[in-house]
Formats: C-alpha cells, structure tokens, sequence
C-alpha cells in the first residue's frame, strides 16, 4: 500500500497510503511510549534544519532513537557548509552519504523536493517556507482518527489560514475524507481561494466565516492556530482579533460534549491554560502522536520489513 | 485567383516551418519559447497583427531551412493555443499540425512564486506541471504554486 521512496507532500498521498501510515502508527504506539525496540538498529536519521524547529526535530529524533536507530544533526547553519555558499543540492549529496534518510526544514518552498531529487536516501519533508509539512498533516489526522472519527468529520479551522501552512495541508487531506470544513479567519487571513477551489473541485463542504461563535456548538474537532502579531500593521487590530479567537472554558459552554480542541503548537493566548483540564483538550496527546506518526514513516522508508 | 493580404506581405518559403495562427501580438514570445534570439543566423520572417478569420488578429513566423521538432514546438501552445505548424518542402506543405502542450514543461517558464527553491541558484531548471491546456494552467513541481495568468511575464 505504500511505497513511496519520499515524504513530500501531501497531494502526494492516496487516502489509501494515508490510512495505511495511521494504522501502523496505530501499531507502534507502545514503542512511542516507551516499549523497548531495535526495528532501525544500524540506521541513521539526518536532521537538516534550517530554521528553528523544537517539537518536529525533537520528535523525529525521539522516534528515530526509540525504534533503536541513530539521528546526526545538521547544527545551526551558522558555521557549516551552508553559510559557505554550498548549494542545498550539494548538502544532501553529501548528507545522504551518512545517513540512511533525511529529514529537512528550509525556509525556500520546494526545497524538500529538490532535495529529493538529488539525495541518495529517503527525504522527510519537515516544513518547507509556507509550502507544506506533511508529518505535522498526519499527526493531526491521527488524532482526529484516535480522538474522534475521521469520517463524516465537521471540522473548523481557525486562525491564520492565509499563511498558516499546516492548515493548508490538513483542509486538503481532510478533503479525502469526505469532512465538512468551516473555516474561521479574520477577513485579511483568509484561505487562498486556489486552496478553497481545490477543495470544493473534490465535493468537500467548505463554509466561510470571520465569527468563531456562529460554529462553535457544531463542530467534532475545533482545530486552532496562531495568529501571528506580524501579520498586522496595526496593533490594536491585532488584539482585536486575537482576543476574539480566545477559547476559554465558557466559550466552550454550549459545544458538544464529544468535541476536541487540537492546536499544533505553539499556542500563545489562542486556547486559555484554564481549557487543558476540560474534556476538550487533546492538544497535548496530539503532539505526542507526532512521535508514533514519524516512527510509521521512519520505519516504512528505511525498515528491513523484517521486523 | 487572388493574392490574399498575407500572401502580399510574406512570400511563400522554400523549406522550412510555418507557424500561423498565433495570437495576435505573441510573435516575439513564440520566438523566445523557440530559443531563436536576435543572433539567429535563419531566415526569419515574422508578421504580426493580420487580420484573422480565426482570432480577429494573428501572427505568423517563417522560419526558413529549419523543420522545428514536434516537442519543441508543443511548448509555444503556452501562450499560443491555436497555433498550427505547417512544414514546407520545396514549396509544398508536407506536414500540418496543431501544437498541444506535453505534459511537462521544463526550462521555459519559471515559477511565480519568488520564495521558490526554483527562484535561486540552485542547480535546476524551472519545471511545470500541466494540469490544463485550455486555458492553461500549469503548476510548479517545487513549491506546487499554480500559474495561469500573464504565462509570457514568466518565460525564460
């Protein structure tokens, strides 16, 4: 079912290869947790970062290490070949010389797939500029399958959806799964009409609206991202519409009781702190789930099968 | 019979191609796709802004002793769809084709997108999907951004 040699994209994934890393992630949970494993013994991870990462490197890492394989870091770019003037495609030759794959974060959109194109190894797509990030795109859909149900799935996306590129790719992936998507912007971060088009060309419900309220008592899963402070030229604007984008345990007074708030993370004011000991948040475990989700992956790139 | 327009302003070439058809003001673009600069030692004969049954205005390039390879010519259906290919032996046309686009462009158009790894120095060629002849849309294989409007701005 699967048998990609790269992690790129997520218009690159069949709902079937997308079922297929979620039911093995699904199996190697126990591993995620702690359950000892030698399943990549001898292999080893390269992690090329090029921007500041924390949770994504660090949760490759973790999954890279305790499935018993071995992660080399590329460093701050400062002081390594980057900053003499190598171009990307000679770093990953060279890379994909040590290691046995190659996770990469670049600011430039399309640099993981030119790094595909000239690495001798497997490239994991960890971010590239506001392009896409196809790892946090199947932790999230993990989540929504273990927290709450993929099919049939009324979801709003709320926040930045203009630049915000994990909601570019999960609005996408969602769309193979027949969901219903609000989305829930301030006008001037609205989703880019091509990535809405996309959307309804594959027959997905898609409404608009700038008021978390009118959505809020009709969704399973409220998925939140930060606005950032520098997308606004006006600072009273900024916290105009960042204080109407606070969920707090009244917020929550009339939703379901079976709805689940995730948040990749960061937050910084979007979800209160007085919200993660309701029955809502799950936030939590889905940045965990990024460990079982990069261990699916690891281990169908660069595993024996033998296990 | 009579000497049409046309006929008045470009005489009939011995060998070569005949490019009729394109969109009226696309001559000099059609040349770029064609890799043919100002230092070209052909032939060349290019009219632009006839009148066209077809598209109200068209232009025409001739280009002599030269018979333009199918995949090289497809690419100029970017900016000129109804371009038709007409390649001449000893006066004759032996061979009339329409351009359609292949499924991939590479090298002649590059991405819109100005935070594109294609946008740097790195050591590839733009290269485009084709994900509609008509209209066109084509789409960058790096950053996935799609390019519709204003193809000429973009070309190489």
């Amino acid at each position: 079912m699967f048998s990609k040699r790269h992690v790129l994209s997520m218009r690159d994934f069949s709902r079937e290869e997308i079922d297929s890393v979620l039911d093995l992630a699904g199996s190697l949970e126990p591993y995620a947790r702690g359950k000892r494993s030698d399943m990549l013994a001898g292999k080893i991870l390269a992690l090329l970062f090029f921007e500041p990462s924390t949770r994504t490197r660090m949760s490759f890492e973790t999954a890279m290490k305790r499935l018993g394989g071995g992660v080399i870091n590329l460093g701050p770019a400062e002081g390594s070949s980057i900053s003499k003037g190598e171009s990307l495609a000679d770093t990953v030759r060279v890379i994909g010389g040590y290691a046995d794959a190659i996770v990469i974060r670049h600011p430039k959109e399309g640099s993981a797939r030119l790094a595909s194109e000239f690495s001798p190894v497997p490239v994991l797509n960890a971010g590239d500029g506001a392009g896409h990030h196809p790892t946090q795109t199947l932790l999230d859909l993990y989540t929504i399958k273990k927290e709450s149900c993929l099919e049939g799935l009324s979801i709003a996306l709320v926040g930045d959806l203009k630049y915000g590129r994990t909601v570019h790719s999960l609005a996408y992936a969602l769309s193979l799964y027949g969901a219903d998507i609000t989305l829930v912007s301030p006008l001037s971060l609205r989703m880019p009409d091509a990535i809405k088009t996309d959307l309804s060309n594959k027959g997905t419900r898609v409404n608009e609206t700038s008021d978390l309220r009118e959505v809020i008592d009709n969704v399973d899963v409220l998925y939140m991202t930060r606005i950032q402070r520098e997308r606004f030229p006006d600072p009273v604007e900024y916290s105009k519409v960042a204080r109407s984008y606070r969920i707090t345990p009244e917020f929550l007074a009339g939703a379901r009781e079976n709805l689940i708030i995730m948040h990749p993370l960061p937050r910084v004011d979007e979800i209160s702190p007085q919200v993660d000991g309701t029955a809502h948040a799950r936030y939590f475990e889905q940045s965990f789930y990024g460990v079982p989700v990069r261990m699916a992956l690891l281990k169908m790139l660069i595993g024996d099968g033998s296990d | 019979m009579a000497v049409t327009e046309v006929e008045l302003r470009v005489k009939p070439i011995e060998s070569g191609t005949v490019i009729d058809h394109i969109a009226g003001g696309q001559a000099l673009n059609v040349l770029k796709i064609l890799g043919i600069s100002g230092t070209t030692e052909a032939t060349l004969s290019v009219v632009m802004n006839v009148e066209s049954k077809k598209l109200g205005r068209k232009d025409i390039v001739k280009v002599e002793n030269r018979e333009l390879k199918e995949e090289e010519v497809n690419k100029i259906a970017l900016i000129a769809p109804a371009a038709t290919i007409n390649i001449i032996r000893d006066f004759k046309v032996v061979e009339k084709r329409n351009v359609d686009l292949p499924d991939e462009i590479v090298g002649v158009v590059k991405c819109q997108n100005p935070s594109c790894i294609s946008n740097t120095t790195e050591p590839i060629r733009p290269r485009m999907i084709v994900k509609g002849k008509n209209p066109v849309l084509l789409r960058c294989t790096y950053c996935e951004q799609p390019l519709a409007d204003r193809i000429a701005d973009y070309l190489i």
